[in-house]
């Protein structure tokens, strides 16, 4: 009992940043734009929301800023691939390539420097409860946030208008624009939360997974996002299940370790990288299955044509 | 009717693309509770007037009055909040929504689900037009695609209803029931512009017509008082185009054949084939009616062998088994192919023509390919003699394929086939969108091909076409294939019959989607 | 005011030409106001970027050291994208290269015959190969996204790198430190001029000119176009999507392979944790830059090599962080994205916007 509360809390803590990613980009690509700039995007979240706390001793203010500028990041990438009609995949490669530098060059006078840990909020009497009180009413406030935004998301997607309008586009975009919904206006929108998503997964990793600044320290969470979204066949329930079982795969090496198994340090490092991939091919497989699932329109360009 | 109140105006209306000019100072006026017909050939403007009247195009110039009152119509919204519903030709659906979806989204605000399924199920039924408010799209058959279009312009109680080539995708039942519920509407006061391009229906259900050709209305008139003549004579212009059938010889020996065909189609959505039989003789031209949708792409797939069939022996063609062979096998060996979609499949939209007679013909041609190395040289001579024999017109020397226009582009890959002169050739949709003249020059070409010694394989939703070129006619229908009959057999009342699925061997299936 | 794209009928050979050349003059553009908002004095700083690197020879050579690896694997990658398929892991396939290739210098040193290096080069080639043929394998096979599994056996062959040279093949008289054995003088690669340049170089020209001639003049260059353009058209002319996909995976993989045994063997003449500045990805924008045309490659391998000096002179000179370099290729990639509509777009700033769709 002792030893699994800590491993629980290690688990909701590798899998709150998948679970923030991946539900953005699950949006995204529901609206049929494909941004593989989540990496980018939520390193740079990770920078600007760790110098920001930094210097104002905010948290908060470090979220909102992580936020800000992962948003600011993916409206660029909204305004090559819908405004300009770039090909998504190459856009979204430039976008994790600009990104990764510009957290580099901002980030550099910070390496090393202490940062601010956001604050646990424990709500009282709760999470004084034996076993899983701590676990579940003693987190901060975006592992509330990432669990809300989970169950939001699902039930304007699935419950809404907007939702309903959201999944047009993403199906036939060519329909949905005859209908007269704006398609560009309804994908920038789904791309700006797909980046303030990244943004706050990014801030989750600079203010709480880790309380300092290493460069590239996404470590490639922004992919696994990507692959997370596949795995869910675009349903944000999966989504959420996805990112726990994944998140308990990527501490599995420190608990290894700690109950004294010898295996290679590295290969426990790889092991999220790899049942990534087995995980893909195991969906991908079944071709019925994301044949079906899959927007219709995911990476292909719009042009209204008046 | 036609003397009811004014409804709709349209004055001066003008639309450029690029470098055409799609509508140019078009007018057109319709009264309540009128059925007016928009007559033209493909190309002509319809389409374009018509998204401009529906507001999901922006109009170059040109006013629009809507029940006396001058308006813009900003965006389809903006139209459907006037009263103006239009049914696409190639749908505006939701593949991966449910019906009621689909009908909502078409709706200015939000509903309760619940209810406008009842709403639905109501005023379906009134028209005769059942619908399931729960089904899912992609499960769904064309008819009743067509049908939730129309539903989700009704529950509007739309002044005007556009419709845009309707029975286009309909068998000719289906089509019956549509002009009751059109008739139906109209009695109602509701007025309908109907776009189409067959005579018969128009003069059939339409109180007026607006006869349009390249972008500008050149007549209107009363359909019931024209013959089909005078009107095609009006939607061509002066240049109609006659084929010369010549006389067919003896028909000579099969050379191409499928026994027992069953192929079962990729994808969720494809038509599988059923026990196929055909024969096609030297010097014959066959051609394959139906409906769209029912197999004719999947057939082509498998006789020009770039979808591979279980069994070798299911497809001979010049007396080889190749069932199991691909496209270039079967290329060596005589045979052509004309795929229906020119850019993207018959045609690489962004290379130059040149490097387009490479595409089909660097296995057969020898002079093309030496060694695994392309000969620029002359792929590029080909594509002269090409442009001059089969006139293809062109801005410049070589130009890419989708620089042409559709006519031009179909008479070049038309041309690039026949040029090898095939012993069986197989040409799916062959003037499909193409304009009256290219049509003539492309049809003729076929029957030549085939007097000359060849076997033509013709697949055509068209039936003046079907008429005009084919010497036997076969329906395919649901993925089945009818016995192939003497063109003069068959009236359109069986071809008819056969497309709605009576040749069927096989009837289980026919309640599918309801 | 607002935007108008307006298609043209055909793609603008100008443009072609000329996109890359927009793109760059922005990305200077952009760079310049960096220096400003930095506090550099944006001529100091664009000399020390751009124009110190080249100003010695000794630079020079170490110019076409960076280039040499950038070209090889962009002019593979190019293969790759120009038939739609997304090899992004020529990072993983380079590391796998070194690996691979430095079997014979780490275990078998002993071995010095004049075979070895031959023998070097075609283990590097293999191990790219290798890597690049599990996400061709699981896409042809399952249908699984070759981007994300390309990626994602990046950080497993960094990993594996990790292990060997900190556990297996470390250097037994090395101090501890996380290196392997110094390569043998028979298994380091030809050098010229000064000593830092060596064949690798040679290999990446010998690559251009392959590619040059496959795409320009062959069959299978023509396949590989069609393919990527429109695959409708590919499968019509009997060409097959899958075979494209390997071989454009074998091919760019064996190029990165030998991209990195040329780096271990050539440049750092041993195996260390970490042996490439991010080769693999920089060589993405090389490909975009140079428009996925063999010769649009060199030039632009030669931008972006110097973007790694420029990035170093500047933190010398004027103090300014080198991860400008990053900085300077991801824009540039940008950039190089959003001029390619030129080719295929004329653009036309409309007075008064109308809130519509195009807003």
């Amino acid at each position: 009992m002792s030893a699994l509360e800590p491993m629980l809390l290690t688990i909701i803590t590798a899998s709150t940043p998948l679970l923030l990613a991946a539900i953005g980009e699950l949006v995204c690509e529901r609206s049929g734009v494909l941004n593989l700039g989540v990496e980018g995007m939520m390193i740079v979240g990770a920078v600007a929301a760790f110098g920001t706390a930094y210097t104002t001793g905010s948290p908060l203010l470090g979220i909102v800023a992580g936020m800000l500028a992962a948003v600011a990041l993916s409206l660029l990438f909204g305004f090559l691939t819908l405004r300009l009609m770039c090909n998504q995949v190459a856009t979204g490669l430039a976008l994790t390539i600009l990104g990764l530098g510009l957290s580099g060059m901002i980030g550099e006078s910070f390496v090393g420097e202490p940062g601010v840990k956001l604050s646990q909020i424990s709500i009282p009497m709760l999470s004084d409860l034996p076993l899983v009180g701590k676990v579940l009413f003693g987190q901060d406030v975006l592992v509330y946030a990432s669990f809300a935004i989970v169950g939001l998301t699902s039930y304007v997607l699935f419950r809404s208008r907007w939702g309903l309008i959201l999944r047009a586009v993403g199906d036939n975009h060519t329909s949905a624009h005859a209908l007269g919904y704006s398609v560009l206006r309804v994908r920038y929108l789904a791309v700006m939360f797909g980046g303030a998503c990244s943004g706050l997964a990014g801030a989750y990793l600079s203010l709480a997974y880790t309380p300092q600044w290493t460069e590239g320290m996404s470590a490639g969470r922004g992919w696994i996002a990507l692959a997370l979204v596949v795995f869910a066949s675009w349903r944000p329930g999966r989504v959420l299940i996805g990112a726990y079982l994944f998140g308990a795969v990527s501490i599995l090496q420190f608990h290894a370790q700690a109950s004294g198994v010898t295996l290679p340090s590295q290969l426990m490092s790889s092991l999220p990288y790899l049942v990534t991939i087995v995980v893909l091919v195991i969906i991908s497989q079944n071709r019925q299955l994301t044949k079906t699932n899959s927007p219709a329109c995911l990476g292909k360009p719009f042009s209204p044509d008046r | 009717m036609a003397s009811g109140t004014e409804l709709i105006r349209a004055k001066g209306i003008s639309k450029r693309f690029g470098e055409t000019l799609a509508n140019d100072n078009v007018d057109l006026c319709l009264n309540k509770g009128e059925i007016h017909a928009l007559l033209g050939e493909n190309g002509a403007g319809k389409s374009t007037l018509v998204k401009i009247l529906y507001g999901a195009l922006e109009p170059g110039g040109g006013s629009l009055h809507w029940k006396g009152n001058l308006v813009k119509v900003a965006n389809p919204a903006a139209a459907r909040k006037l009263g103006i519903g239009m049914v696409f030709q190639h749908f505006s659906l939701f593949e991966a929504l449910s019906v009621a979806e689909n009908i909502a989204l078409a709706l200015p605000k939000s509903v309760p689900l619940k209810q406008l399924c009842a709403d639905i199920i109501e005023v379906s039924g009134k028209y005769g037009l059942p619908l399931d408010p729960t089904a899912i799209v992609a499960d769904l058959p064309v008819g009743i695609r067509q049908r939730i279009e129309i539903v989700r312009c009704l529950l509007q109680e739309p002044d005007l209803l556009i419709m845009d080539e309707p029975t286009s995708v309909l068998t000719p039942l289906e089509a019956e029931d549509l002009f009751k519920t059109l008739t139906r509407l109209a009695d109602e006061g509701c007025a309908i512009l109907y776009i189409s391009h067959r005579l018969e229906e128009v003069q059939r259900i339409c109180h007026r017509a607006t006869i349009m050709r390249h972008g500008k209305v050149v007549g209107a008139c009363d359909p019931a008082k024209e013959t089909a003549a005078s009107l095609a004579q009006l939607m061509v212009g002066g240049d109609v185009h006659a084929v010369d059938a010549g006389a067919q010889a003896m028909p000579g020996k099969a050379l191409l054949q499928l026994t027992d065909l069953n192929h079962a189609g990729e994808g969720a959505f494809a038509v599988a084939l059923e026990s196929i039989n055909l024969s096609l003789h030297a010097g014959e031209v066959l051609a394959i009616a139906g409906i769209a949708g029912n197999g004719q792409g999947e057939l082509f797939d498998v006789i020009s062998g770039e979808v591979k069939t279980k069994a070798a022996y299911d497809i001979n063609l010049l007396g080889v088994p190749v069932g199991r062979r691909s496209i270039n096998d079967r290329r060596r060996l005589g045979a052509a192919f004309v795929p229906e979609e020119r850019l993207g499949h018959g045609a690489a939209p962004d290379l130059p023509l040149s490097e387009n007679v490479i595409l089909t013909r660097h296995a057969s041609d020898k002079d093309l390919v030496r060694a695994g190395l392309l000969s620029r040289g002359a792929a590029l001579r080909s594509e002269r003699r090409l442009a001059a024999q089969y006139d293809v017109r062109m801005a410049h020397e070589n130009p890419e394929a989708r620089a042409l226009s559709g006519g031009n582009l179909q008479k070049f890959i038309v041309g690039r086939e026949l040029d090898r002169s095939p012993r069986v050739l197989v040409i799916n949709q062959p003037t499909w969108g193409v304009d009256a003249g290219a049509a003539a020059l492309i049809r003729q070409a076929l029957i030549d091909l085939a007097r000359s010694g060849a076997a033509v394989l013709v697949i055509s939703q068209d039936l003046d076409e079907i008429y005009e070129v084919a010497d036997k006619i076969a329906v395919i229908s649901r993925g089945q294939l009818s016995e192939p009959a003497p063109k003069d057999s068959m009236n359109r009342e069986q071809i008819g019959l056969l497309m709605a699925g009576l040749g069927e061997a096989k009837q289980a299936k026919a309640g599918k989607g309801h | 005011m607002r935007l108008e794209l307006e298609k043209r009928a055909e793609t603008s050979k100008r443009m072609s030409v000329l996109s890359p050349l927009i793109a760059i003059a922005l990305t200077g553009i952009s760079v310049t106001l960096m220096f400003i908002a930095l506090g550099v004095a944006p001529l100091a700083g664009l000399h020390a970027f751009f124009v110190e690197p080249l100003t010695s020879v000794w630079s020079w050579e170490e110019l076409l050291v960076k280039a040499g690896p950038l070209v090889l694997i962009a002019v593979g990658l190019s293969v790759c994208f120009l038939s739609n398929t997304w090899n992004i892991g020529a990072e993983g396939q380079f590391t796998m290269g070194a690996i691979f290739g430095s079997v014979i210098p780490v275990l078998y040193f002993d071995f010095t015959s004049a075979w070895a290096l031959p023998l070097m080069i075609l283990m590097g080639a293999l191990g790219g190969m290798v890597w690049a043929a599990i996400p061709a394998l699981l896409r042809t096979k399952f249908n699984t996204n070759e981007i994300l599994v390309s990626l994602m056996l990046v950080y497993v062959a960094q990993y594996l790198l990790d292990f060997l040279v900190r556990g297996p093949w470390r250097d037994p008289d090395g101090f501890n430190f996380p290196e392997s054995r110094l390569f043998d003088a028979a298994h380091v690669l030809p050098k010229f001029g000064d000593g830092r340049l060596h064949l690798g170089i040679a290999l990446a020209v010998v690559a251009v000119l392959l590619i040059w001639f496959l795409l320009a003049k062959s069959l299978k260059g023509f396949e590989i176009k069609v393919i990527g353009q429109a695959p409708r058209a590919g499968r019509f002319a009997g060409f097959s999507q899958n075979r494209t996909i390997w071989f454009g995976f074998l091919l760019s993989g064996a190029f990165a392979g030998i991209a990195g045994l040329s780096e271990v063997s050539g440049a750092i003449e041993q195996l260390t944790p970490v042996i490439s500045p991010g080769y693999g990805f920089t060589a993405i924008i090389v490909a975009f830059l140079g428009r996925l045309n063999p010769i649009g490659i060199v030039f632009a391998g030669l931008l972006l090599g110097l973007s790694y000096l420029g990035g170093e002179a500047a933190q010398v000179s004027v103090g300014i962080s080198n991860k400008m370099t990053n900085v300077f290729q991801g824009m540039l990639l940008f950039y190089v994205l959003a001029c390619d509509i030129l080719i295929l777009y004329r653009l036309r700033l409309v007075r008064s916007a109308p809130a519509k769709e195009a807003s």
